[in-house]
């Protein structure tokens, strides 16, 4: 069997690491892939959200009947409708969340916490019916004051978001309730002393705001619920499983009542990993008897839809004049929006996962009245390294070290101990750096008004659970089934792995993703996990499927199984077997009926042997001194990808990582008005990168393979997010000599910094 | 309220339909006439998802009103590739990864084949400016402009 | 959005007395791509559409010996494939053309730029700069007025509500002049200006500026037209000394507020450097260096 075990050599393989076309590909460029708006069913409704206009308010009353009243109005929800949900931490997304939070955020109850709150909801005949009944659902209103800053928040006279919400994690417990839902600290050895040693110091802050994802694909569902209770929901989401759960839980329902189809979705990066929409259009199909649809608009989703939190940092770090880093020590406040769950617990585990120190950091989640905020990319990993590379890039600039061969004296690497815990495994991050020193682009001469920055990320990657079934066709053709939907080529690196298990032309596989009823359990599209973790349960299926193929051949031989091996999709006999003519892949599946019927591979996991991964970045920019528009005009981004099953949607993830840390870096950012409403809801002002804003961006796949998996499969996605930030920072100081450490760099921002710099 | 009546012709087709003078031609083509490839992602023209060729010219749909679209001519990614052969375009999208998660690429492919359409040999740069309307949030471009200009290549006859 | 109407007259006449009918319960519908978005984000709530692009005088560019007639209602596409025109007037047309994206521009006209009212208008400093007038008729007749004298506040024009914009007025092409527009964003396209900068040019045979005119967007209530900054040029080689005063000027007649594009500071600094640098463009095209 062509596989690689444990990457110990170098394996051929016919599949792995080719880039054939991916098997949904004709649909998408035709026109024909249904996403979670383009499905519809007869006699179906348009669902609409009434949204809160204050960022902080008591809900003292909400008559609806002026809506019911009117004509084509279907059915009306409010918090009324929903159960009560008691505090119970979920298990199953990205990130911490509360039931009971949850539910309140799907649907405000009492308070609304956030501009862009669900007080109500509608199903009517038409979108225009729907908007108009909104505006005679009547909600009175207590405002009260809000709090929107992180800093503000913790101020003992600020307003609270819940009255009953105590900081975890502090001893003595606090007698009185705040706006710290929770401190988490973490680090390894002495920090203090080794700063205190040190000949070298840097400490700064550093502030970031609350960016979106900015999938282009609004949040949108159409769900039926009959009088039987039982529901049926399409949607496009980061795991149809994890609908299927929160809409049970949130519900009061039995998750044997609700079946989720996946829609194709329409990028998520973090943000698809909750529940919005989906209970309310449930609820509303059962009080209307009809089918309902609901799509967000564009100001909705930014309005009401997980951004990633703001954040201050506060760093010191340390190192001896050969550049040798002696201690660091961090403080991190991470915005969480309306709920507790920032990121800032995984902020605090990664921020110095790329070098061997003794380090410590301390991490606060924070409520503000903001949206709650949702996973994004790598979650609060890229905000964490900004300080961390920052402050890196400056002592190599005091120790006259090349910034690269700075990080390379400090590196982790395999046997470290790492600040959060475990000893590092088999990793790449040494062989990244390397292979960043080595690229052209290191050395390229620049141009006047001109820098370059280089940076490192770490993301841990996800494992998680997965299933996933192979079905054998008797014409010898294979369906891969598995559970997570594809949001970004998944299909093929799965069909990929299984053509290579099976030794067969991929042609002759189709992966299929089922929907929650017709596939065991998978966890979210999340975390990078699906190559690594939905690959590895292929895998396994594959070779249990391969397992009853050799059977069934030993069954027609007549021989015991160890007479069978497999190789190049037939079965033939092991050495010294005699002279059978083999039994391909197709004879065998032929004679299915005959030799014990259909053949089935089958796995279910939870994916153990995670590969941590790291990526370093290079990136030049040029400023114009003097409007501080800053223009990326050179960009390599290096990434051990462990192995790269599909090349071209590795490099793909490492270049759309670059894209959203570049728009992160320049130009992206939350603006609130005094009343905390946000000013700029929508992609003319709330800038993402355009194509006219980019270079091509160059790609460096290293592959260091991960021994826990079958093909040595790392995850990808996430940790080219990490280091654009600081890359981008570094090389605007190369170009002005002025380090910048507020977000975004913005023209304002970065003219100001010039401008204050000359005096 | 009377919905109005529509004649129009839409990927050389003439169709009719019905529709509230509110609704857009993104409306119509997706909820009227179940032409859903043509995505909606910002509903302001902001995003390029909805690119049609409009009367000639390459427009967001979701800024043009139905009734608008009376004796006009609209073409939308459903029209790109001719009978059973995709157009070279969505051929090189496919062999060069240039898509993940793919709701940008209808209004990608629109707008790529209406720039080759007026300038068969344009420079990276002016593929770039030309495809500013479409945002992605996948691929950071780079993939998406090399088969632009792949596909330009081929339809030159220089590939 | 309930009950809109929507109507597509084939006149000037036509259209002025839908407008006089509905006494300013109509909007006009052009390109609409600022108007449709109003109306998604219900920052506009017409009750009647009034399309002008079926009127022949909205939706044509002549051209004559007097100069240019621009259908108010003609996309900005549409001007940049008229070669008269682009040799003429490069600057208003490079303006035009960066209005949105190319999908933006497919619509998007200088009529609807101008009566939209936005301070930030890209195509306003750019017909300022070229001396640009406005025909537009009522039920009283037709009347031409200076573009700058058309946006009296954001969001709002002198023109009564059964008033049309029908055409710019432009002169023809002339050796020796030059005009540029430049806008300061964020991104490279896709952006609000945070400034605007048109300039344009006359050269005299002995290669002195005899006459110049400036436009600024985006640092006032209205596009300016700043006669300051144009007197700086007039009189100059325009070197690098004419140059530096006309930047000063520009700067200091910026009146801009702070909001979520750009400070105040910001807007008004960098007013100076864009005014300077799309006057280096425009000599060098009066020059026939570019």
């Amino acid at each position: 069997m062509a596989t690689a075990e444990n990457g110990s050599s170098e394996p051929k393989f016919r599949w792995i690491g080719t880039r054939p076309v991916r098997p949904d590909g004709v649909d998408k460029v035709r026109g024909r892939a249904n996403y979670g708006a383009d499905h519809a069913l007869p006699g179906m409704l348009w669902g609409k959200v009434l949204r809160s206009p204050y960022a902080h308010a008591r809900i003292v009353s909400i008559d609806t009947s002026g809506a019911l009243a009117m004509e084509g109005v279907h059915a009306v929800v409010t918090a009324e409708d929903l159960p009560e949900i008691a505090p119970e931490e979920s298990k199953i997304g990205e990130g911490p969340t509360n039931y009971r939070d949850l539910s309140r955020n799907v649907m405000a109850r009492d308070k609304v916490l956030y501009h862009g709150h669900a007080v109500a909801a509608v199903a009517a005949s038409s979108p225009a019916v729907a908007d108009r009944a909104l505006a005679h659902i009547e909600v009175e209103y207590e405002v009260l004051p809000h709090v929107l800053d992180g800093d503000d928040a913790q101020s003992p006279d600020a307003p609270l978001l819940h009255d009953d919400l105590y900081t975890k994690g502090v001893e003595p417990a606090p007698e009185r309730p705040s706006n710290v839902a929770s401190r988490v600290e973490m680090g390894r050895g002495d920090p203090e002393r080794g700063l205190a040693a040190a000949d070298f110091v840097v400490e700064r802050s550093f502030r970031t705001k609350a960016v979106h994802q900015g999938y282009i694909e609004p949040h949108a569902v159409v769900a039926t619920c009959g009088e039987d209770g039982r529901a049926t929901v399409w949607a496009s989401s980061q795991g149809h499983f994890m609908i299927r759960a929160y809409c049970a839980k949130l519900l009061g329902m039995e998750q044997s009542q609700i079946k989720v189809v996946p829609a194709e979705i329409g990028g998520g990066f973090g943000g698809k990993t909750t529940v919005y929409l989906e209970p309310l259009a449930i609820v509303l199909s059962s009080k209307s008897g009809r089918p309902v649809k609901m799509v967000m608009s564009r100001e909705e989703v930014f309005r009401a839809t997980g951004p990633a939190s703001a954040t201050r940092i506060e760093l010191r770090m340390g190192c001896t004049r050969d550049g040798r880093i002696t201690g660091a020590h961090a403080r991190l406040e991470y915005e969480a929006g309306a709920f507790p769950g920032s990121p800032v617990g995984a902020a605090v585990m990664t921020l110095f996962a790329p070098y061997d120190i003794d380090a410590r950091a301390e991490g606060y989640d924070i409520v503000v009245n903001k949206p709650k905020v949702a996973a994004y990319r790598a979650p609060g990993a890229p905000m964490a390294a900004f300080a961390v590379e920052s402050v890196v890039d400056e002592l190599a600039a005091k120790c006259g070290i090349d910034p690269i061969e700075f990080r390379l004296n400090n590196a982790s690497k395999e046997g470290v101990q790492s600040t959060f815990g475990p000893k590092f495994k088999r990793i790449g991050n040494v062989e990244t750096l390397e292979a960043a020193r080595a690229h052209p682009h290191w050395k390229a001469p620049l141009a006047p008004n001109q820098g370059r920055g280089v940076a490192s990320g770490f993301w841990f990657n996800g494992g998680m659970q997965s299933s996933a079934t192979v079905q054998v066709a008797d014409d010898g053709t294979v369906c891969v089934v598995s559970g997570n939907p594809d949001i970004g080529g998944s299909r093929a690196s799965l069909a990929m792995m299984a053509a290579e298990e099976f030794g067969i032309d991929i042609e002759r596989v189709d992966p299929q993703i089922a929907d929650t009823s017709s596939v065991g359990y998978n966890d979210l599209t999340g975390g990078s996990r699906v190559t690594f973790a939905t690959g590895m349960a292929v895998v396994e299926a594959c070779r249990d499927a391969v397992r009853q193929l050799r059977e069934r051949a030993a069954a027609i031989w007549g021989v015991e199984i160890d007479g069978v091996e497999w190789a190049d999709g037939e079965a033939r006999p092991t050495k010294g077997g005699g002279e059978l003519e083999p039994l391909t892949l197709r004879d065998i599946a032929l004679k299915a009926a005959r030799t014990g019927g259909p053949i089935t591979g089958r796995a279910s996991l939870t994916a153990r042997g995670v590969g941590m991964a790291f990526g370093v970045h290079i990136c030049d920019v040029e400023v114009d001194p003097e409007t501080g528009k800053v223009d990326v005009v050179r960009y390599t981004a290096v990434q051990d990808a462990g192995r790269a099953i599909h090349p071209s949607y590795v490099e793909g993830q490492m270049q759309g990582g670059v894209a959203q840390g570049v728009g992160w870096a320049l130009n992206e950012e939350y603006l609130y008005d005094d009343d905390g409403r946000m000013e700029n809801p929508g992609f003319l002002d709330y800038r993402v990168p355009v194509a006219s804003d980019l270079p091509m961006i160059d790609t460096v796949i290293v592959e260091v393979p991960n021994p826990g998996h079958p093909y040595g499969v790392r995850g990808v996605g996430e940790v080219p997010i990490v280091p654009p930030i600081p890359a981008v920072a570094n090389a605007v100081a190369s170009a002005t000599g002025i380090r910048m450490t507020e977000l975004p760099l913005s023209p304002p921002r970065v003219l100001a910094a010039i401008d204050e710099s000359r005096g | 309220m009377a919905r109005r009546h529509v004649s129009t012709t839409i990927n050389g087709e003439a169709v009719d339909f019905l529709c509230e003078p509110h609704q857009t031609l993104l409306d119509a083509l997706r909820d009227e006439l179940q032409l859903t490839g043509t995505k909606e992602g910002c509903g302001t023209g902001d995003c390029g998802a909805c690119s049609v060729v409009f009367d000639g010219r390459l427009c967001c749909s979701c800024l043009i009103l139905a009734p608008e679209a009376e004796g006009a001519e609209v073409e939308t990614v459903e029209g790109i590739a001719t009978g059973g052969e995709l157009h070279p375009l969505q051929r090189h999208f496919l062999e060069e990864a240039a898509l993940q998660c793919g709701i940008c690429t209808p209004g990608f492919l629109v707008a790529a084949k209406a720039l080759l359409d007026s300038n068969p040999d344009p420079s990276e740069t002016e593929v770039r400016f030309a495809l500013a309307g479409n945002l992605c949030r996948c691929t950071g471009y780079d993939k998406i402009i090399r088969a632009v200009l792949d596909s330009a290549a081929e339809l030159r006859g220089e590939a | 959005m309930n009950g809109l109407g929507y109507e597509a007259p084939q006149s000037v006449e036509e259209t002025v007395a839908l407008l006089a009918r509905e006494n300013g319960a109509a909007r006009i519908l052009a390109g609409g791509t600022d108007l449709l978005a109003q109306m998604k984000t219900g920052a506009a709530a017409p009750q009647l559409l009034v399309d002008v692009k079926k009127v022949r005088e909205l939706s044509s560019v002549e051209e004559d010996e007097a100069g240019f007639a621009i259908g108010a209602a003609v996309c900005t596409a549409a001007l940049a494939e008229h070669p008269g025109l682009c040799a003429a007037w490069p600057g208003v047309v490079e303006a035009a053309r960066l209005i949105g994206s190319e999908q933006i521009q497919g619509r998007a006209s200088l009529g609807g730029n101008l009566c939209n009212g936005s301070p930030a208008a890209d195509s306003v400093p750019a017909l300022v700069a070229a001396g640009a007038s406005c025909l537009i008729a009522g039920p009283g007749g037709e009347r031409e007025l200076p573009v700058e004298e058309v946006i009296v506040g954001p969001g709002s024009t002198c023109l009564e509500p059964d008033e049309l914009l029908v055409s710019f007025r432009l002169g023809s092409g002339k050796a020796k002049r030059g005009d540029a527009y430049l806008r300061m964003i964020p991104r490279s396209e896709m952006d609000i200006a945070i400034v605007g900068a048109g300039v344009c040019i006359e050269l005299d045979d002995f290669g002195v500026c005899h006459a110049a005119r400036i436009g600024l967007g985006a640092v006032a209530p209205t596009p300016l037209r700043v006669d300051a900054a144009a007197d700086a040029l007039v009189g100059s080689r325009v070197d690098d000394a004419a140059l530096e005063a006309v930047a000063a000027a520009a700067s200091a007649a910026a009146d801009p507020i702070d909001d979520k594009r750009g400070s105040a500071e910001y807007r008004r600094k960098v007013a100076g450097v864009l005014t300077r640098r799309a006057a280096k463009i425009a000599l060098d095209r009066a020059r026939g260096e570019q």
